[in-house]
């Protein structure tokens, strides 16, 4: 049985009269053991989904199963069943209170499960090691780093050893070497306990490198759903890029008319890409027909698509072109979600 | 029962962090502690009539009978109403959130913290009466005890109501501003400083709206000896009613969306 089921979930948001779809009816299938990311631009429904998910949020309609309990019959099952890391930045944070201990927040979330409290103890000196927090116990959350903290957050989410756990943007503000420290311990969650993993995310790299599966979500709807590798196998082969030393425009004739090119357009900085298929074979051939026409060439450039490109091609946006708003992403009664969503729809 | 273990988890931890910065709660005690020490002097001068005494035990007694139960009221009043604040932060944090997805009882995420906060209250009230009785206050036990009651009513109903209002403006710029809008206007209807029957008709006629007013009439009669009479009944009957109405309104925001 799929661990997370999802059908037509879906979220209106009433505001000032206006009504606004930030979710329009969501089709999910995790299946255990899976990390499986969950990409979108702000405002297309992710953390809407996400609040649906573990029961933060009541959908408008569609039904789903959560670790084996029915969303919308048993949420308090779900809560029992499943661990729940927020976003760290922005309107609100991760979870952890500045002023409490870090033994105190491992040992209270652990009575908010009604563990008992030597089990409670048990699993803070568990998570203190998976989770390299030894020796912090004493300290006041606030005086730890960031990774630290964000290390911290996710422990809660893990005191009482959910099947299933949900990371809001789990590195979003980390420095990339505690980003990378991060998803070493998300894949030991993994391979260790065979936890299945849903996450958020907003860098492409992060879901390359750690998602199994990739759900992309835009406008309230998955648009695609895929192993990264599918999904990138959708766009049109590889992309080429070669600079010629004049006669462009002739250069551009003669690759267009290969067969093994899908397309040539010419960049703004005079350069030439080609689509083409399995880049790495057509390669040699693309120079023997430039070498003869007497083109000469003064650099040639050969890329594999990225799921930027994947995520270009779905949405007709690039990803990152709205990083630089992430802080206003998060959207802890979903109105902000649905003002952007609203946004994204006239855009 | 789950409610209340879930309850006493939350109280225990945000008693344990108000412990870790008891100066908030000596900070607290300054306001009605200066009253007594720097504003009670001046109603000793007063005659004891217009302040509803009998004039037998001397004006100092009855100063003070007079003005306890009102430095209490308010005691209670700012020290229940301000707890809003902390939720906010609690809620910046994303403490609130994270309890929420745990199968804790959304009841006690509320309950623990009122529970922590009629604790604080109780403390404080002790330590107010006991400066008091250093200053010349005398009343029956029965009456301090029967004070004490009251404040717990006040407290449970207006700090639920509290963090209820803070949890849904999420704004301590908002917040504060709505707090000094209803609790100053509640302070000058209740009679807290100076006896009612000082009022001129319509005034006396506007404070019937304040339901402190009611609890402290009930309360003077108590630190004057008199327990079983219809202001007593009025007072605690004003006192539970505000209790329950405020507990109710409090719990129905922190158990919306998918109790």
């Amino acid at each position: 049985m799929s661990i997370i089921e999802a059908k037509g979930l879906a979220r209106t948001f009433k505001s000032r009269k206006r009504t606004v779809a930030a979710v329009r009816g969501v089709d999910l299938r995790v299946e255990e053991g899976e990390i499986v990311g969950f990409l979108g631009p702000n405002g297309a429904g992710k953390t809407t989904t996400l609040r649906m998910l573990t029961t933060l949020l009541a959908p408008t309609a569609g039904s789903a199963t959560v670790a084996g309990a029915d969303l919308l019959r048993d949420p308090v099952g779900v809560r029992r069943r499943i661990g729940y890391v927020p976003q760290a930045i922005g309107q609100t944070m991760g979870g952890t209170d500045p002023a409490a201990l870090v033994s105190e927040e491992l040992l209270d979330q652990a009575a908010l499960y009604r563990l008992s409290k030597a089990d409670g103890e048990r699993r803070m000196r568990e998570l203190t090691g998976q989770l390299d927090l030894e020796g912090l116990d004493d300290r006041l959350v606030k005086t730890l780093s960031g990774g630290q903290r964000r290390r911290l957050e996710i422990a809660l989410g893990l005191v009482h050893e959910p099947p299933l756990v949900f990371l809001d943007e789990p590195t979003t503000g980390l420095d990339p070497q505690s980003r990378s420290n991060l998803w070493e311990h998300i894949r030991a969650l993994r391979s260790g306990l065979g936890t299945t993993v849903f996450l958020t995310t907003h860098y492409l790299e992060e879901a390359d490198a750690l998602c199994d599966r990739v759900f992309i979500i835009d406008h309230g709807v998955i648009v695609a759903e895929g192993t990264p590798d599918e999904l990138k196998r959708r766009i049109s082969g590889d992309v080429v890029t070669l600079q010629v030393n004049g006669a462009r425009e002739r250069a551009r004739e003669l690759l267009a008319g290969q067969e093994i090119v899908e397309d040539v357009t010419v960049s703004d900085d005079g350069a030439l890409r080609l689509n083409v298929y399995h880049g790495a074979e057509a390669l040699p051939s693309l120079l023997r027909v430039l070498d003869d026409a007497g083109v000469t060439m003064h650099s040639i450039n050969l890329s594999r698509p990225t799921l930027d490109d994947v995520f270009l091609t779905m949405t007709g946006r690039s990803l990152r072109d709205d990083s630089a708003s992430a802080r206003r992403d998060h959207t802890p009664d979903g109105k902000d979600a649905a003002g952007n969503a609203a946004a994204g729809t006239r855009s | 029962m789950s409610f209340v273990h879930d309850t006493l988890t939350v109280f225990k931890r945000q008693l344990r962090l108000s412990l870790r910065n008891p100066a908030w709660v000596i900070i607290a005690l300054m306001q009605p502690i200066l009253y007594l020490v720097l504003f009670g002097p001046l109603l000793t001068k007063l005659p004891a009539q217009s302040l509803g005494g009998s004039g037998t035990s001397g004006s100092t007694v009855e100063a003070y009978k007079f003005f306890v139960p009102g430095l209490l009221i308010q005691l209670g009043l700012f020290g229940s109403t301000f707890v809003g604040f902390a939720i906010i932060s609690d809620w910046r944090a994303g403490v609130i959130e994270r309890y929420r997805v745990t199968p804790v009882s959304r009841l006690a995420i509320m309950g623990g913290r009122v529970l922590r906060d009629v604790l604080v209250l109780m403390v404080q009230a002790v330590i107010l009466v006991l400066v008091a009785l250093a200053f010349g206050l005398r009343a029956p036990v029965t009456a301090v005890l029967i004070g004490l009651g009251f404040i717990v009513l006040v407290a449970v109903g207006l700090a639920s109501v509290s963090y209820a209002t803070a949890l849904l403006v999420k704004s301590e710029d908002a917040f504060a501003p709505m707090l000094n809008s209803v609790v100053l206007p509640l302070v000058l209807l209740s009679g807290i400083m100076l006896p009612l029957t000082l009022a001129p008709g319509w005034l006396q006629g506007i404070a019937r709206i304040s339901p402190f007013r009611y609890i402290i009439d009930a309360m003077r009669e108590g630190f004057k000896g008199h327990f079983a009479n219809t202001i007593m009944l009025e007072g605690v009957l004003v006192a539970a009613g505000l209790a329950l109405v405020c507990l109710w309104l409090g719990s129905r925001v922190f158990v919306r969306e998918n109790a």
